[in-house]
């Protein structure tokens, strides 16, 4: 078993009163070059910045070769940081930023003295010493001769270097990598990532790295932690997080992906798109799932031989292959395939059954706690709604008062009575007129289901958010400020379990 | 109808007049009087005359120490508490740093007055007319100091601060190695803003030293009563001074490097 250089422990992180690290726990191997993945405020940046120092988790453990180092100062830690920015230091030359280090470091001599008696010393780095070593770190990003060289007047990639060397010179044992390369151009930025390769290569240490980028964390990594919203997603090699995503975030995130709703309609067979397929994955009969299909695993064939049949409504050439949308019914399935198709032809399609991923839904219905207000609305999510509060007492009906007067007759005030509220992933929808619903929040997910989006309306503040998750043909954008509309019957109430143990 | 058009030269004629009228002029008739005797004479004598008088080189001595004190002092006030307001998270700073630069906004005399009273009342005033002096000139310039430097240190990216960090460097080293070197442009204007005026200002000498110390602003002050050949040598003197201390502190480098307090 490979040593755990770092492990993080249920490590919780607030910025005051808003939640941006959850309950993560992994660990990363010594000497791998691991990618932290995940769309912008996923908490990837804060989990560097907590093992780098320069923010502590509110709770939990760091752990750095089994010691824990979760309160050190960032100074005392054996790790190296290349900033976002590069933080570059502007007043100091090339050679005085990448000897900053060097110059603070104090290290263990051993001497001996008349009597023969050894004894040790804590000393600064000779001159000589920092000169050599500063050359050396130089020769390795290949910036030989900037040395004088003002920082200010090098180009982005040359201060991407001088970044890369500053870090490196102190032989850390990890180097902390914050979006590298996100200043530069496409080309560079390609070059950079072959470099940082074969750099992690030479010089054999950890390298932690953070990106947004999916393609760049697949190409370098060893590992790959998928975040999102302060939550590990997914762990795994690139190839493993490619081909057997966790959940239908990280198959949207990374990769192209046909993501359906379907049925398990018996042993190894599943239902989407109005056709039952082979697949390799176990779920019991019945149950709702996620169905994933990689563009590249969908075959075209004949019409006749295709267990789909569809017309062909786009072709867009990608360079290297094709990517054709095809019509199949009400769904929408894409291809991605190194031969072209004619708009508008009719074409079979076929999947293999390993080339099919089930998921378990991570939602099948929206839960909030809520109360009754005096008007017998139901307050939550930050909004009142109307709704039928009859049903959580049969056979009752309101009287002209508000009150509600139970089957057996007697008169209850509702009022500040404390529900579960129920409602449906098919029963919400949203406007762009604010006042139209009630409540209102941003849009924070949209992922296209084939015929669906699935959209995740957040609302509130962020120390007290509370997520819709529900289905709708309308394309919008993520960011859209909506209010949420749920039909006066289509929420669900119960008493809470509290309540009943009143009555 | 014709619409009359400017162009940029035209536009600067106003400005060239007032230059020549009240810069250039002034400094030629100060160049003049300096070297010249009562029957409009050329002579050295008031410049001999100012170099052999004892009282008049200790004048000059006492004036660049006094204002060397003033600025030292204000810099070793206004510093920490620029630094303190750049650097914190605080919500109100403004507030505070407003409170500081609120001094500025009353009028000079009030102040002055107000410190006079103030000394009168505890007893200090005609005691120790020195140490009043450099009070009352710290009291006056540190908002001069504290604006170019807070606004300096703000600039500062936080970033360097964590990168120092993240290299081994303690808090010493960060400010040793960051703070310090990236606030220079901010001394170097403030010292300027409060080295120059506390050389010549001798309102705040004359209250709160008692009428006992005399500064070199005092001096032109007087001459130009009586005597203007020594007062415009005196001036164009106090003008040299200037200029050789201005040179020392960097103030002829380029202007992007010389913040001043733009807040």
């Amino acid at each position: 078993m490979a040593e755990h250089i770092i492990e993080l422990q249920d490590v919780t992180k607030y910025y005051g009163e808003n939640l941006v690290i959850d309950h993560v726990s992994f660990y990363v191997n010594k000497g791998e070059f691991i990618t932290f993945l995940g769309p912008s405020g996923c908490g990837k940046t804060t989990t560097l910045r907590m093992i780098a120092g320069f923010d502590l988790p509110t709770s939990g453990k760091i752990l750095l070769n089994g010691k824990d180092i979760s309160l050190l100062p960032p100074n005392k830690r054996p790790v190296n940081t290349v900033f976002q920015r590069y933080a570059l230091f502007p007043h100091l030359n090339v050679y005085e930023n990448v000897a900053f280090g060097l110059k603070c470091k104090k290290v263990l001599n051993t001497y001996r003295n008349d009597k023969g008696e050894e004894y040790t010393k804590k000393e600064r780095l000779t001159k000589k010493t920092i000169e050599e070593k500063v050359k050396k770190a130089l020769a390795l990003v290949d910036l030989e001769g900037f040395e004088k060289r003002s920082v200010t007047t090098l180009s982005g990639g040359q201060q991407q270097r001088v970044a890369i060397a500053r870090a490196v010179v102190n032989e850390p044992e990890i180097l902390l990598l914050d979006e590298p390369l996100g200043a530069l151009d496409l080309k560079m930025r390609k070059e950079m990532q072959i470099e940082l390769k074969e750099m992690h290569r030479r010089l054999g240490i950890t390298f932690i790295y953070v990106t947004h980028d999916q393609e760049e964390a697949l190409t370098m990594s060893d590992t790959i932690v998928v975040m999102a919203d302060g939550v590990v997603q997914q762990i795994g090699t690139p190839t493993g997080i490619y081909n057997e995503p966790a959940n239908t975030f990280v198959a949207d995130f990374i990769g192209e992906s046909n993501i359906f709703n379907g049925t398990v309609v018996g042993a190894r067979k599943v239902k989407f798109c109005g056709k039952t397929f082979d697949c390799v994955d176990d779920f019991g009969e019945g149950e709702p799932v996620d169905v994933v299909v990689r563009p590249e695993d969908v075959q075209m064939t004949s019409p006749e031989r295709g267990v789909l049949k569809g017309e062909v409504i786009s072709v867009v050439f990608k360079g290297i292959h094709y990517e054709i949308t095809v019509q199949v019914g009400k769904y929408e399935v894409v291809v991605q395939s190194t031969e072209s198709r004619a708009v508008g032809e009719t074409i079979g399609l076929n999947v293999a059954p390993d080339g099919i991923h089930l998921m378990r839904p991570k939602y099948t219905t929206n839960v909030f706690d809520g109360v009754i207000d005096k008007e017998n609305k139901v307050e939550f999510a930050g909004g009142k709604f109307d709704c039928d509060v009859t049903q959580l007492y049969p056979g009752s009906h309101i009287d002209e008062e508000d009150y509600l007067i139970t089957a057996a007759g007697e008169k209850i005030d509702l009022t500040g009575t404390e529900v579960k509220v129920e409602v449906g992933l098919y029963d919400i929808s949203i406007s762009d007129d604010e006042e139209a619903g009630g409540t209102t929040g941003h849009i924070i997910s949209i992922i296209y289901k084939g015929d669906h989006y699935r959209l995740i309306v957040r609302t509130g503040d962020s120390d007290e958010d509370e997520d819709f998750v529900f289905a709708t043909e309308d394309l919008w954008n993520e960011n859209d400020y909506v209010s949420v509309i749920i039909p006066k019957d289509k929420i669900k109430l119960t008493l809470k379990n509290t309540e009943e143990k009143k009555r | 109808m014709k619409v009359p058009r400017f162009s940029r030269k035209t536009l600067c004629i106003p400005y060239a007049v007032f230059l020549l009228f009240f810069v250039i002029l002034p400094m030629l008739v100060i160049l003049v009087y300096a070297f010249t005797d009562r029957n409009m004479g050329f002579s050295f004598g008031n410049f001999v005359k100012f170099f052999s008088d004892p009282t008049k080189l200790s004048t000059i001595v006492y004036s660049i120490v006094i204002a060397l004190i003033t600025t030292v002092a204000c810099l070793l006030v206004a510093y920490p508490i620029a630094y303190i307001l750049a650097r914190s998270n605080m919500k109100k700073k403004h507030v505070i740093l407003m409170l500081f630069v609120l001094p500025m906004w009353i009028n000079f005399v009030l102040r002055v007055n107000a410190i006079r009273e103030l000394f009168n009342w505890i007893g200090l005033l005609g005691q120790t007319n020195y140490f009043n002096t450099v009070f009352g000139m710290v009291y006056d310039f540190l908002p001069f100091m504290i604006l170019p430097l807070y606004t300096t240190l703000m600039k500062i990216d936080n970033s360097l601060y964590e990168a120092s960090a993240d290299l081994g460097g303690n808090a010493f080293t960060a400010f040793t190695r960051i703070t310090l070197p990236l606030s220079v442009p901010g001394i170097v204007s403030g010292v300027t803003m409060v080295f120059l005026p506390s050389m010549t200002n001798y309102v705040v000498s004359d209250m709160l030293g008692n009428s006992m110390v005399t500064i070199i602003g005092k001096f032109i002050y007087e001459y130009f009563g009586s005597d203007w050949h020594m007062g415009s040598m005196v001036a164009l003197i106090l003008l040299i001074v200037v200029f050789i201390s201005t040179w020392l502190t960097g103030g002829f480098q380029s202007e992007e490097n010389v913040r001043g307090a733009n807040l």
